[in-house]
């Protein structure tokens, strides 16, 4: 088990490598680097201007000197006055040191936010705590309802509750955020008024029932669908298992039979279905953050695009890609741990 | 001042009277399908649940609606007629006497009109993305769990690598305007669009290597429509001129496609781990026919009852993600009456006019809705059998 575990870091750990390696190239074509320099400076300056600053800020360096610099295995150069040969700090406001450093990723610096002006990490860590409030509200939802519905709709296969439940867990699957959150956004906070449209003021004025309802609805209804799913498929195919048949035969009542034998046999898929939901749960963040205007991980990674910050970017990049392994790795251990038939090869 | 409307009971009247070519299409293909059911195989078998009758429907609906679009919508998608801005659904608009059935939006357009012609936009590029990705998931999903070992291990890295992704990010690297700029999207494309060539140059030749006449007609064949389809999509320079795509539209079909084929590949590489202990494959190799035929014709023909449902949930997330491009106005221009950017469009200014917003919505919606629900139909079949 522990040298599985350690092989999949190690895998990881190249894939994280590889994918790094990729955003950094794509980010760091020639007209993103353009629109970067233009975003700094402004729309009239001439090309020269967008040259120099592109050279002064050491973007003009060799590609893989600055991945190197960004991973942390070179040293980050200042700028250095080509009149005077005074180094300074290459972006002042994020307090970058006037003499050459390692200081990359490996350091646990992440650079330097061009868009907001700030350590990538100052603004980072706020936003990926946001995300977090809404992470762990829309799985409390989530999880939960769908779990319920799949054993409701796969107790009993073929039944009259099994139908209309599959085909309610199908229109949920039909439904992304950015049409879910606009019907909802019509009929609880335009027509009905119950709820706000917004949740910008949950970012500073705090989580309340009013303003957190809609993001969270909208990000759970489109998960509920597909774990309701698995759940029911799984739930099907324990119902017709021999241990289940002799624990009614010897007479126990089928919701005895449900609770005790059935539920925690016909919970170990989802487990695995709920854990390798987080991707699209990410692509959720984005949609619904934006939509709702709520400042956490997908707001900022749609500013960070927008305006082509690179380190930023970057960071969010990296922090998705972690999520994303993470949680298959979970999944992975998870599913050998709960499930003993995989344990014992 | 006051517009005319026709009111609701007019306007339920005016879209039904409106899709008229695509209800006597619809009556058309259900007369003749419920008439030789028996005859049709898998297809027939779908008209057994309401199910399957349910989402075959509202797929082939949208289908006529795009087919039709010309027919259907009263008004061009991007003309302007100032005085309906954000008029209330069924205002008459008083140059041409026709109604705006669902309304104008921001910009004074008919949403009706929009939403008819953004079903376009979506069934050309989904099936058509899906069927790229299926073609390039397949041709290398089918040897890394045939032969296993190295190639598998350095495929499925592959994939797992663009797994890893999350699609908005992908998106947002890949989609961008200064993207086609540069020649990625054309390389991608150039890498992409020659799989569907060397999957069926190798399915014939594999088959019918011992008929060299048959063989050289079928790869003459599979040459000239190939490359006649790859010269019009990856260098835009179809001679006959039919086959164009715009580099926006070739940037967000490279991307759609590069997001889904990994998924393919994983369904490919498992069916085909699962499927080649079976015997027939081992009476093949006994035969000592070549690996490619033995994946092909023999493990290909069966995997494909999870691959046809496959297909159908892909189309449908495809569609998904093509609303997700157009939410986020990646690609696609912004006056483009596709559904996505319609959404965008139009959720900005919920608080003052939901009438815009609805339409592409539910035209989304019901699409997505209909695909899922014909591959659970096909589930069920292909479990029957």
């Amino acid at each position: 088990m522990l040298s599985f575990i350690l092989r999949r870091l190690g895998v990881m750990a190249l894939t994280m490598l590889c994918l790094s390696l990729v955003v950094f190239f794509l980010i760091n074509l020639e007209p993103n680097l353009k629109k970067l320099a233009i975003s700094q400076l402004d729309m009239r300056s001439s090309a020269e201007d967008l040259e120099s600053w592109l050279q002064r800020n050491g973007y003009r360096q060799n590609f893989f000197v600055r991945y190197g610099q960004w991973l942390g295995v070179m040293p980050k150069q200042p700028n250095i006055d080509p009149q005077t040969g005074v180094a300074s700090p290459r972006f002042a406001y994020c307090r970058e040191p006037a003499e050459a450093r390692f200081s990359g990723v490996l350091q646990g610096d992440f650079g330097c936010s061009t868009k907001f002006k700030v350590p990538v990490a100052q603004r980072l860590v706020p936003a990926l705590g946001a995300t977090g409030i809404l992470m762990f509200w829309v799985m409390a939802v989530m999880v939960p309802v769908s779990l319920l519905i799949g054993v409701l709709a796969g107790m009993r296969e073929g039944s009259r509750t099994d139908r209309s439940l599959s085909i309610a867990s199908i229109t949920t699957t039909a439904t992304p955020e950015y049409i879910s959150g606009v019907i909802f956004t019509v009929v609880f906070a335009s027509w009905l008024g119950w709820l706000n449209g917004s949740a910008a003021s949950a970012t500073n004025q705090g989580v309340t029932f009013y303003n957190f309802t809609l993001p969270v609805m909208t990000m759970a209804i489109y998960g509920i669908g597909y774990i309701a799913r698995m759940t029911r498929a799984s739930m099907v195919e324990v119902m017709t298992q021999q241990y289940i048949r002799t624990a009614r035969l010897k007479g126990l009542g089928f919701s005895a039979v449900v609770v005790k034998h059935a539920l925690r046999n016909a919970l170990i898929a989802p487990f695995t279905v709920i854990m390798l939901q987080f991707p699209w749960l990410l692509t959720g963040v984005v949609i619904v953050e934006v939509m709702f205007r709520y400042q956490g991980f997908g707001f900022t990674l749609v500013e960070a695009a927008a305006n082509n910050d690179i380190d930023l970017l970057l960071a969010c990049s990296l922090v998705s890609v972690l999520v994303v392994l993470s949680t298959q790795l979970i999944s992975d251990i998870g599913y050998a741990l709960l499930n003993p038939r995989i344990r014992v090869q | 001042m006051e517009f005319e409307t026709v009111g609701i009971f007019g306007i339920v009247i005016g879209v039904i009277a409106r899709f008229w070519p695509v209800w006597l299409a619809l009556g058309i293909i259900l007369a003749l399908s419920l008439r030789y059911k028996k005859m049709l195989g898998l297809y027939g078998h779908l008209f057994d649940t309401g199910v399957g009758i349910a989402g075959l429907m509202i797929c082939l609906f949208w289908l006529f609606t795009a087919i039709f679009a010309d027919v259907i919508a009263p008004f061009d998608p991007l003309q302007q007629v100032a005085i309906l801005k954000n008029a209330v659904p069924g205002t008459v608009d008083p140059g041409s006497g026709l109604p705006f059935l669902f309304g104008g939006d921001r910009l004074a357009r008919d949403v009706f009109s929009r939403m008819v012609f953004g079903s376009q936009i979506v069934l050309v590029i989904a099936p058509a993305a899906t069927m790229f990705a299926l073609m390039v998931g397949t041709t290398l999903g089918l040897p890394a769990g045939y032969y296993g070992g190295r190639i598998d291990n350095f495929l499925s890295f592959l994939a797992n690598l663009v797994l890893a992704f999350p699609v908005i990010l992908l998106f947002y690297l890949l989609v961008t305007p200064g993207i086609r700029e540069t020649a990625i999207p054309q390389w991608l494309a150039g890498i992409f669009f020659i799989f569907p060539v060397i999957f069926f140059g190798t399915l014939f030749y594999t088959r019918f290597k011992s008929r060299p006449g048959l063989l050289a007609a079928q790869l003459a064949i599979t040459a000239l429509i190939g490359g006649w389809v790859y010269i019009g999509l990856v260098f835009n320079k179809d001679p006959l001129g039919i086959i164009s795509i715009r580099p926006n539209e070739l940037n967000i079909f490279v991307a759609v496609v590069f997001a889904s084929s990994p998924g393919v590949f994983r369904i490919v590489r498992g069916l085909t781990m699962d499927i080649k202990t079976r015997d027939y494959v081992a009476a093949a190799q006994t035969r000592g026919e070549n690996p490619w035929y033995i994946m092909l014709w023999e493990v290909l023909p069966n995997a494909r009852g999870p691959l046809i449902v496959d297909a159908c949930l892909r189309i449908g997330y495809t569609t998904i993600l093509l609303g997700t491009l157009g939410y986020f106005g990646l690609g696609l221009a912004p006056e483009s009456p596709d559904w996505g950017t319609g959404i965008k469009e139009s959720s900005r200014l919920l608080r003052a006019y939901i009438h815009p917003a609805l339409p592409p919505v539910f035209a989304l919606m019901s699409f997505v809705l209909g695909l899922n629900l014909l591959a659970d139909a096909l589930r069920e079949q292909s479990l029957k059998d």
